[in-house]
């Protein structure tokens, strides 16, 4: 190993490339292209992958909602097409029943409703909402505070408005919070404004209330309109929606094999699909840039071979003073190794020169197509390390047609 | 210093065999200024070659300095030439993208020597042939008797036992020819031993013993009128 650190041996290699400098160049081309496809690609595909996790960075993904429909099957004297209504008793059922795997559960009601501030009015979505929403779905907000525990305690009517509907009810400047908005010929004060999301959201603007409040406003009882589960880390969430369900159809007298009776949206499974559609475009860009690089790195060796036999006077004259085999091996294996690493480095610099400006162009802004293009150090360094393994390899097919040749036939080409 | 017995060596060329040296027998003793005089194809390249380790004999006996010369690999070899033999080539066989300095300073790399020591050497021998001020110049840039003195320079640099020059002056003219032919006769005088191949007679004579060979054998070994008079 003491050679890799020999002036010498550089110097031989550095006087080998300079004398020829258009090879040089076109070799280094070539493998430069193969990592630059790979780091451009793996970067981009990266921002789209950020830009999904933006799309569902608000939502809680392990997530399940459950909503009522009408059954399919009689069952218990019940005729099909019964309806039914999930009620606050099942809340409580499931939060005791499965306290292992559920970290939260919202029960929500919702309607839609005249919203009045003074001779402003507008029709939006009204929802009776826990605190705990704010986990699940996460709102930002511009003004005040969401909904809390004492709201609810307290029957307060208060709400939480979007940024929409401040514009549509509030004039410009006018600070919203403590302002009183009539929603059903009820006054609620504004407590808080929340900022339109960027991603999923299943609300649209909705002012939220105390879901205690909605209950008794809208006089709904124990009946709830839907719920919203998340899951606890390490549980299988589908295994909980099928087992939940079925606690839900046994309390509702719904025929076990119902597949109607019950609606539910798993999002980690729906966002499970559009992640395998990203690990799919990953694995497409692994294999593009990697069969580019192995092409790169051939024509090295390519290129090598030719230099090799345009050189072999030049190797009889270094072995017959003396140049021993591997020493000759040696030097040409190094000098593909040396041009796989410097266009390897160019490669990269280049590519992420092209990720930066990607993220200059299109990588900010509500609209945003890749965020935060990047790829991982450790990424760089695999892609690296594989590049100088291949370089090695590829080296020593003309390092060996270096030596397989006798000095003495070596000497007598002219 | 080279001892050779019974040397035998034949090419393959297709089904037949080309008989080269037929039987060589040649004793070459420390100091001693030689030529192998033959016309071409009389086997004295075959018989550089094998002296200076660059192709293997068939039959036979070859000792250099007193090693006895069988089955080499080619690394065994590559440490033999480097050690014992210096070659001075007919197309003087400089590397064209290195200066005269690191032409001459290449053998003492091989040996595994420091950068600056070898150059340090390589500049004493660049200037006992006087081209000192000609150690940064790049082959293409000398006369071809410039470049053949480099050739020497380098062939001297590692201290062999042997020099071998195949065709010194084939590409020079006259006037070079005799300053190179002089310069080898420095050498010896100095007590290197040197193997000289020529088809020239004018060479020949300027050297201390000319072996002439034909179709492969030994046809007369005799000593010149230079080695009588230095004698």
């Amino acid at each position: 190993m003491k050679f890799l650190f020999d002036s010498d041996t550089w110097q031989e290699i550095y006087g080998s490339i300079r004398k020829n400098k258009t090879r040089t160049a076109i070799t280094i081309v070539g493998v430069l292209w193969g990592i630059f496809l790979l780091v451009v690609l793996l970067g981009a595909a990266r921002g789209i992958e950020n830009n999904f996790n933006k799309i569902f960075g608000n939502f809680a993904t392990n997530s399940v909602f459950i909503f009522p429909r009408a059954t399919e099957i009689p069952f218990k004297g019940f005729q099909k097409n019964r309806r039914f209504s999930l009620t606050t008793k099942d809340v409580e059922v499931l939060k005791s029943e499965y306290s292992n795997e559920i970290k939260l559960l919202a029960p929500r009601s919702q309607t839609s409703n005249l919203i009045v501030k003074d001779f402003k009015t507008g029709n939006f979505q009204v929802s009776g909402d826990y605190p705990v929403l704010d986990k699940i779905q996460k709102k930002e907000l511009m003004y005040g505070r969401f909904l809390n525990g004492n709201d609810i305690l307290s029957y307060a009517k208060v709400c939480v408005i979007s940024e929409e509907m401040y514009k549509q009810l509030f004039e410009k400047n006018e600070m919203p919070i403590g302002q009183l908005v009539k929603i059903n010929s009820i006054n609620y004060k504004v407590v808080g404004v929340y900022k339109r999301s960027n991603g999923i959201s299943f609300d649209g603007d909705t002012a939220y209330i105390p879901f205690s409040t909605f209950q008794k406003v809208y006089n709904r009882g124990n009946r709830i309109g839907w719920m919203m589960i998340t899951a606890n880390d390490g549980i299988d969430i589908e295994q909980m929606e099928v087992d939940i369900l079925l606690t839900l159809k046994n309390l509702h007298k719904v025929h076990p094999d119902d597949k109607r009776a019950f609606g539910s949206i798993n999002l980690g499974v729906e966002i499970g699909k559009v992640t395998g559609f990203l690990t799919g475009m990953q694995f497409l860009t692994w294999f593009v840039g990697i069969a580019t690089l192995i092409a790169g790195v051939f024509a090295i060796g390519n290129i090598l071979l030719i230099t090799v036999k345009e050189r072999t006077k030049e190797i009889g004259i270094r072995r017959a003073l003396g140049a021993t085999p591997i020493s000759i091996r040696r030097q040409i294996v190094l000098e593909s190794i040396f041009l796989t690493t410097v266009a390897g480095m160019l490669g990269i610099v280049f590519g992420a020169l092209v990720l930066f400006g990607l993220d200059k162009m299109v990588g900010s802004g509500d609209d945003a197509i890749l965020i935060n293009p990047t790829v991982n150090i450790p990424i760089i360094l695999l892609a690296f390390l594989l590049l100088v393994i291949l370089g090695t390899l590829i080296g020593m097919i003309p390092a060996y047609m270096a030596t397989i040749v006798k000095p003495i036939e070596a000497l007598r080409e002219e | 210093m080279i001892e050779i017995k019974k040397l035998h060596k034949s090419y393959p060329i297709g089904k037949d065999s080309l008989h080269v040296l037929k039987g060589i027998d040649l004793h070459i003793k420390e100091g001693e200024f030689v030529s192998i005089m033959g016309s071409s194809g009389s086997g004295k390249s075959t018989l550089l070659n094998i002296v200076g380790l660059l192709d293997e004999h068939d039959e036979g006996e070859y000792y250099l300095n007193g090693q006895l010369i069988d089955n080499l690999n080619e690394k065994k070899a590559a440490i033999l030439r480097n050690k014992f033999l210096g070659f001075v080539f007919q197309s003087f066989n400089l590397i064209s993208y290195k200066t005269a300095l690191e032409n001459v300073a290449l053998p003492l790399y091989y040996k595994g020597m420091a950068r600056k020591e070898r150059l340090k050497i390589a500049m004493d021998y660049l200037d006992k042939v006087e081209l000192k001020d000609w150690a940064n110049h790049l082959p293409n840039e000398l006369s071809g008797g410039q470049k053949q003195r480099v050739a020497i320079a380098r062939a001297l640099v590692t201290q062999p036992k042997v020099v071998l020059a195949d065709e010194p002056t084939g590409a020079l003219d006259s006037t070079t020819t005799d300053n190179v032919m002089d310069l080898l006769r420095d050498i010896n005088n100095e007590g290197m031993t040197v193997f000289v191949i020529t088809h020239e007679e004018e060479v020949a004579e300027q050297t201390k013993r000319i072996v002439r060979l034909k179709d492969g054998v030994i046809i007369s070994d005799e000593l010149t009128n230079i080695n009588s008079k230095a004698v």
